[in-house]
């Protein structure tokens, strides 16, 4: 990449810091400079949240239809799969699958529903309802 | 509470946490590049099967925490590393090193992380910062790939360091041992056995999704991916190898340029021609990824999409993996003197 081909666009990371990157002179000698972002790369980030978005609604949508319980929709809300939700809670990922099932979350005791809220950071009463608070 | 310390900003969090350590103890010769490439930092990987974030698990890089590793190790340099169970324990050490005057790396995950962007907080767990003091209930963060320093509350630190999930960082801290002279002689032998062991991993690793037999491996699955994932799922899986390939820390073209400004301060202190002209090719390389990435958002943004679009992303890699090649292959047979 050529100094002057350093693309200066607005990326999400711009609300931070500008980033450093190497590019050459026209000598061909290489130093570091300070780019605000790439439109390629932003896109790319945007294509990913576009489709995290999808997920959380599919999600919330088979809650409400009583097809899984809340933890899939707090899994898609905070990025997660089974493992990490299994690394955060402490419960083995197959003891998870059982509680994606709408049944076996009505029945779960305050105790293993607060491990879950923990995970999830939101109370019980939010695991509960779907609610989110924006952090 | 707060040690002597300079932030110096890098493209990369383990390349910036190295320099600013080394530089702690006096070590001042060591630039991001020379860190990288003494680190044989440089890498690719596909691992089939795997999935990162419901995408392809890619990387440009070494494994996380080696380029450290490697570079003191390369330059003689004695570390100290530790791991934790107790939350209380691993702040205490920490604690004891500040007041000993010591900043220390962690390793961190970036979900918690309260200065990145929400955009940026994936469960990413092997991200580096360094820690250099603390101030009330406020630790000093010094986080290489930001223009300035920032503070994470005890509660913060201790979240982020304690992220759990793949490359859980289990309250990680790690740091140079003692002060150290490093001599030119010193730099020169750590440079020719980095370069070495880079050209190793890239050519000769014998597993067909690693180095650059790794990159033709995934020249071929992008060009099945419109076929076999539909449209929509081949796109993320683009968005996501682009975000490898450019997002924080690789300097552009997936640490390609870094490894070329590598070359370039090698031959500063090894005046071999071999290293000029492998660096033009690393740049050559990066603009190559560069132009695939462009391609690739061509078609993640929809403007096209045909078979023959995917074919032209597949043959750049094809391309790339040639001048790898090329350049790690009369890398590796250089004849030092």
């Amino acid at each position: 990449m050529k100094k002057e081909e350093i693309p200066q666009d607005n990326g999400a990371l711009n609300k931070l810091t500008k980033e450093v990157v190497y590019a050459v002179d026209k000598d061909g000698n290489y130093s570091t400079d300070l780019s605000s972002g790439w439109e390629i790369k932003t896109t790319a980030l945007d294509v990913a949240w576009d489709d995290i978005a999808q997920r959380i609604a599919a999600a919330k949508q088979k809650v409400l239809n009583k097809e899984a319980s809340p933890i899939l929709f707090f899994m898609e809300y905070r990025l997660m799969d089974i493992a990490i939700v299994a690394a955060y809670s402490g419960f083995w990922k197959l003891t998870i699958k059982q509680h994606l099932k709408p049944a076996v979350f009505e029945k779960l005791s305050t105790e293993k529903l607060q491990r879950y809220a923990e995970t999830f950071n939101v109370t019980v009463e939010d695991l509960k309802n779907m609610t989110v608070h924006e952090d | 509470m707060k040690t002597d310390f300079k932030h110096i900003q890098a493209a990369h969090c383990e390349n910036g946490v190295t320099i600013n350590l080394l530089q702690s103890i006096g070590v001042n010769k060591i630039t991001e590049p020379l860190a990288f490439g003494i680190g044989s930092g440089l890498f690719y990987i596909y691992i089939p099967l795997l999935k990162i974030n419901n995408g392809p698990a890619i990387a440009f890089r070494t494994q996380p925490g080696l380029i450290f590793k490697r570079t003191c190790k390369a330059l003689d340099i004695p570390v100290v590393r530790k791991k934790f169970t107790s939350k209380p324990e691993a702040e205490k050490f920490l604690q004891q090193c500040l007041d000993t005057g010591q900043p220390v790396g962690c390793q961190v995950g970036v979900y918690y992380l309260t200065y990145f962007p929400k955009e940026y907080r994936f469960h990413f767990n092997a991200h580096n910062l360094i820690v250099y003091g603390s101030e009330g209930d406020n630790y000093l963060i010094s986080d290489p790939v930001m223009e300035n320093t920032t503070t994470l509350s005890r509660y913060e630190l201790e979240r982020v360091r304690f992220a759990k999930g793949a490359l859980a960082p289990r309250g990680q801290i790690y740091y140079p041992k003692e002060e150290k002279i490093i001599t030119d002689d010193v730099i020169r032998k750590a440079i020719k056995s980095g370069i070495k062991k880079n050209a190793h991993e890239m050519l000769n690793i014998p597993m067909f999704f690693i180095g650059v037999k790794g990159i033709r491996y995934t020249a071929k699955k992008i060009k099945n991916w419109r076929d076999k994932l539909g449209p929509k799922t081949a796109g993320l899986y683009l968005a996501q190898l682009v975000r490898m390939q450019e997002e924080i820390g690789t300097g552009g073209g997936g640490f390609r340029y870094i490894y070329g400004a590598f070359l370039q301060e090698a031959h500063a202190y090894l005046p071999n021609d071999i290293l000029l002209e492998s660096s033009k090719l690393m740049t050559q390389a990066g603009d190559l990824w560069r132009s695939a990435a462009v391609q690739a958002a061509g078609i993640y943004k929809g403007r096209i999409g045909s078979q023959a679009d995917f074919d032209v992303m597949g043959d750049y890699l094809l391309e790339i993996a040639e001048i790898e090649k090329k350049a790690f292959e009369s890398l590796a047979k250089i004849k030092w003197q």
